[in-house]
């Protein structure tokens, strides 16, 4: 015995091992409990970093919700995070790993700021389905550039969409600093702000964005669920072989989607040059289109998740910001703390679908 | 770590005891009993699922049991991971080979061994020591991916020696191999046995476990069931305590009724996406009513026939017609609508015909998605087949939404039969439909099949096990290296002639020569 129990010490080791399917119940408090690990391992940051994470916590929430000015602010900060995470859904549901949520973002804001910069005075409601028009051509034609690629010779989408980002955000530079300068900046570099028949209307004290995004959550929720569109996707994202047996056009399928996910995300910076900058702002993305996958992810690619993930991470987003100047934070202590809590959460998937073995003996 | 040269032959070399491994919620292995002796050969024998690869994979260290005892020697054995079981004299010959192609036969052989360090000339004696020993001959500097299934089969069983295995494990060696290449196996593990190996052989089929064993352990659903001697059984014994009833094991084969050709083959050529060669002059006639098998060693054409007939690949030159229409350069789509079925099983079985995470419902609508009006799919219908067809078929799973690839291997070849001879074919195509399969599914496969052929249905039957070909089809094409070698009636042709055209004789000759 003796003997069997050194060989076993001299051999223990920690193996990750596949989890049978969970079930509805268990992956909800595997998710609880996620959270709430997140949320004493962010305190405990807090803690160390010399605040109350009560009040801290308390802060974030306030700062997203007390007052109607406060809750405005955080739906702003949703519209373009919830529509691009519609858009990336429409292609991750094929398995097309669309990093290029960002490039697309800016191809729909500059499509659709050329007619507020330049053709703002055609009537009101004719210039924003002009505008909403080019937001969708625009962001539907930069996707279709990797999709196109992707099909005809074979190349990575992911390299490609990536480097696509750098390539928008440099057109907007460019604009920026020639063709489309402000005339009245004072060599200040900057587009000029939108005359108001440009800007998008208001609902309830806030852009009308909101409600573009309701709609785009329902359509792409059915558009996936219930069309033909979105039984090829999912055939197609399964195998393409399968998909060609059955007599699909796989590549014909994959063009159409991607250029429907840069659509959607096309029209994310479309709401947000017309809806909230009132300009084409080089930040007109900002970051969203990234975020965006992570919100994608986390809410399993299913429409009506993704409504409530990317309200949450809004929440997080505005409470932050009023964390940060009400104690005086550092934005990177923010960005720490959205870090931890992001991790935990991600954490909490990861145990859902494997568990640890150590030698022969399972623990969660 | 264990001392080979003090070991009687009387004493046992593995003996495992009350072996349990759960994966999830199910049980693969449920207090499982097995032993094995030197200088013995053990069938292992079993249906699919019935847990004899999880065993051997604990054997040599891939999985670790939940519960239960590994003794190597008499003395107690943790096999944490496979480097311990190669130092255990473990070796273990997966079914699919674990070779690097692009290596020739000695670097796989001293790969991951300190040989590396020695010199070539001393290797290339060691080896030829071995080999030499066993009646083997390898050309040692030959790349493996010039090699032929057998030999590269060869080559691992070197592998394991080189490594001072004495424990062989076989998992189901002769899945891939013809005839003749078959015997020759056993001749080498005839050999290996009175050299002092303890051999477990893995299979399914009944007359290679009388032939090469000396003694059977039968695993029915994760349970050693029992362990009998070869001499004091037979196949018929062996199958029910396989099966755990009696069975038939005789295949039906109806007469055709007034056949008529459906689809002629003429000169096809195809080429593989690389260049190479994969058909090569095909010519050949299906007719309605009847079953054609196509025999052939894997990889000799078959998967491209299939594709190509289904309107998947570009072809060189040469004729497809149905029904005197060429077919060459219609789309798949067009060739549904004509009404040619191919439930295609390539060797992953979910890889072309399913779409494994959906549910039976989806998978219904594959081919009949785009049928309804509008841009909206209607899942109704989908959703009444799906239910017909698991009572009729009697396809087990929990709800038709249950992704497909949570099913057995058996219900998973139902769902795809089932809903090609659904859409009414005139051609089925059929590649493997027994694959993985128990003895009882593939007997309702075989009735399925037979029952269409009664219809008036042409069926291509593409097989690998040449029993189940001989009793089943009327006609038996054989494929060599994209070539057809003859085209032989299944009634009056013997295996061995089979096997000696799968490897390039033709018809003519071994016919003629008797």
């Amino acid at each position: 015995m003796a003997e069997q129990a050194v060989q076993n010490r001299e051999k223990f080791r920690i193996r990750i091992s596949k989890r049978a399917e969970v079930g509805t119940k268990k992956a909800v408090l595997f998710r609880a409990i996620s959270v709430a690990a997140a949320i004493i391992a962010g305190g405990l940051f807090i803690l160390c970093i010399g605040y109350n994470p009560f009040s801290v916590y308390g802060t974030i929430i306030k700062g997203a919700f007390s007052t109607s000015m406060a809750f405005q602010a955080t739906v702003k900060v949703m519209i373009p995070l919830l529509i691009s995470s519609l858009g990336v859904t429409l292609a991750f549901k094929m398995k097309f790993w669309n990093i290029g949520a960002e490039g697309q973002i800016i191809a729909g804001a500059i499509c659709a700021s050329y007619f507020a910069l330049f053709h703002a005075d055609l009537p009101h409601f004719l210039l924003m389905i002009i505008m909403f028009a080019a937001g969708i051509i625009g962001g539907g034609l930069y996707g279709l550039i990797p999709a196109f690629f992707k099909a005809k010779f074979g190349t990575n989408e992911t390299l490609f969409t990536l480097m696509l980002n750098y390539i928008a955000l440099y057109v907007i530079v460019w604009l920026r600093d020639g063709a489309w300068a402000d005339p009245e900046s004072g060599g200040f570099p900057k587009i000029a702000r939108f005359v108001s028949n440009a800007q998008l209307d208001k609902v309830g004290g806030i852009q009308v964005g909101w409600i573009i995004g309701l709609i785009l959550t329902v359509i792409v929720f059915i558009y996936l669920k219930y069309t033909k569109h979105g039984y090829e996707i999912s055939v197609v994202s399964e195998s393409h072989a399968t998909a060609r047996y059955a007599g699909m056009n796989p590549k014909k399928i994959m063009l159409r989607t991607m250029f429907f996910s840069g659509a959607v995300c096309g029209i994310a910076g479309m709401v947000q040059a017309t809806g909230s900058d009132m300009t084409l702002a080089t930040s007109v993305a900002g970051g969203v289109g990234f975020t965006a996958i992570i919100v994608a992810w986390l809410a399993q690619l299913e429409p009506i998740a993704i409504l409530i993930v990317s309200f949450l991470f809004s929440v997080l987003e505005k409470g932050s910001s009023v964390m940060q100047s009400t104690f005086g934070l550092s934005t990177y202590c923010a960005d720490v703390l959205q870090g931890i809590i992001l991790f935990f959460v991600l954490a909490g998937e990861f145990f859902i679908r494997y568990k640890f073995v150590v030698n022969g003996k399972e623990r969660n | 770590m264990a001392e080979n040269s003090e070991i009687k032959s009387s004493d046992y070399a593995i003996e495992c005891k009350e072996i349990t491994k759960t994966f999830g919620t199910v049980v693969a292995n449920d207090h499982v009993d097995l032993s094995v002796k030197y200088g013995e050969i053990l069938a292992l024998l079993g249906e699919n699922g019935s847990g004899k690869t999880t065993l051997m994979n604990m054997l040599s260290g891939i999985y670790h049991p939940d519960s239960g005892s590994i003794n190597v020697l008499g003395k107690h054995a943790v096999i944490n991971s496979p480097a311990d079981s190669i130092a255990l004299g473990i070796g273990m010959i997966h079914q699919h080979f674990k070779l690097v192609e692009a290596f020739s036969a000695l670097d796989n052989i001293i790969a991951g061994t300190p040989g590396k360090l020695k010199k070539r000339s001393a290797l290339r004696e060691d080896i030829s020591a071995i080999s030499e020993k066993l009646g083997l001959n390898v050309d040692l500097n030959k790349k493996i991916y010039n090699m032929s299934v057998s030999e590269k089969q060869t080559v691992e069983i070197l592998k394991v020696l080189y490594r001072g295995a004495k424990i062989l494990i076989l998992d189901e060696p002769t899945a891939v191999l013809t005839p003749q290449e078959t015997e020759k196996l056993f001749d080498m593990l005839r050999i290996m046995r009175s050299e002092g190996c303890a051999i477990i052989i893995i299979t399914h089929k009944l007359n290679e476990v009388m032939a090469i064993s000396d003694r059977v352990t039968i695993l029915r659903k994760g349970q050693s069931v029992e362990t009998v001697l070869t001499a004091e059984t037979n196949e018929k014994k062996l199958t029910e305590l396989m099966v755990g009833k009696p069975v038939s094991l005789s295949i039906e084969r109806p007469e055709p009724i007034d056949p008529k050709p459906l689809l002629n083959v003429y000169h096809l050529s195809v080429d593989k996406p690389d260049g190479t060669v994969a058909l090569e002059d095909v010519t050949f006639d299906i007719y309605s009513g009847e079953i054609l098998g196509v025999a052939g060693v894997a990889g000799s054409g078959q998967k491209e026939l299939c594709e190509t007939i289904a309107g998947l690949n570009g072809i060189r030159s040469g004729a497809v017609l149905y029904n005197k229409e060429n077919i060459i350069g219609k789309t798949a789509k067009e060739i549904i609508e004509l009404g040619i079925s191919m439930s295609f099983v390539p060797e992953d079985r979910l890889g072309m015909g399913l779409a494994s995470s959906m549910g039976m419902t989806g998978n219904m609508m594959l081919k009949s998605y785009s049928k309804s009006k509008g841009p909206f799919i209607d899942k109704k219908p989908a959703r009444e087949l799906a239910e017909r067809l698991i009572k009729e078929l009697d396809i087990k799973t929990p709800s038709t939404e249950i992704p497909v690839r949570m099913l057995s291997g058996g219900n998973v070849q139902k769902v795809l039969l089932g809903r090609e001879i659904e859409s009414a074919p005139s051609l089925l195509i059929t590649a493997y439909p027994v694959r993985g399969l128990d003895i009882n599914s593939s007997y309702t496969i075989y009735g399925l099949l037979n029952e269409q052929k009664k219809k008036g249905v042409a069926v291509l039957f593409i097989g690998e096990d040449l029993d189940v070909l001989l009793e089943l089809s009327d006609k038996i094409m054989v494929l060599c290296h994209g070539r057809v070698t003859g085209i032989v009636d299944a009634k009056t042709v013997t295996k061995e002639q089979l096997g000696l055209m799968m490897t390039g004789s033709t018809a003519e000759e071994v016919l003629g020569n008797g």
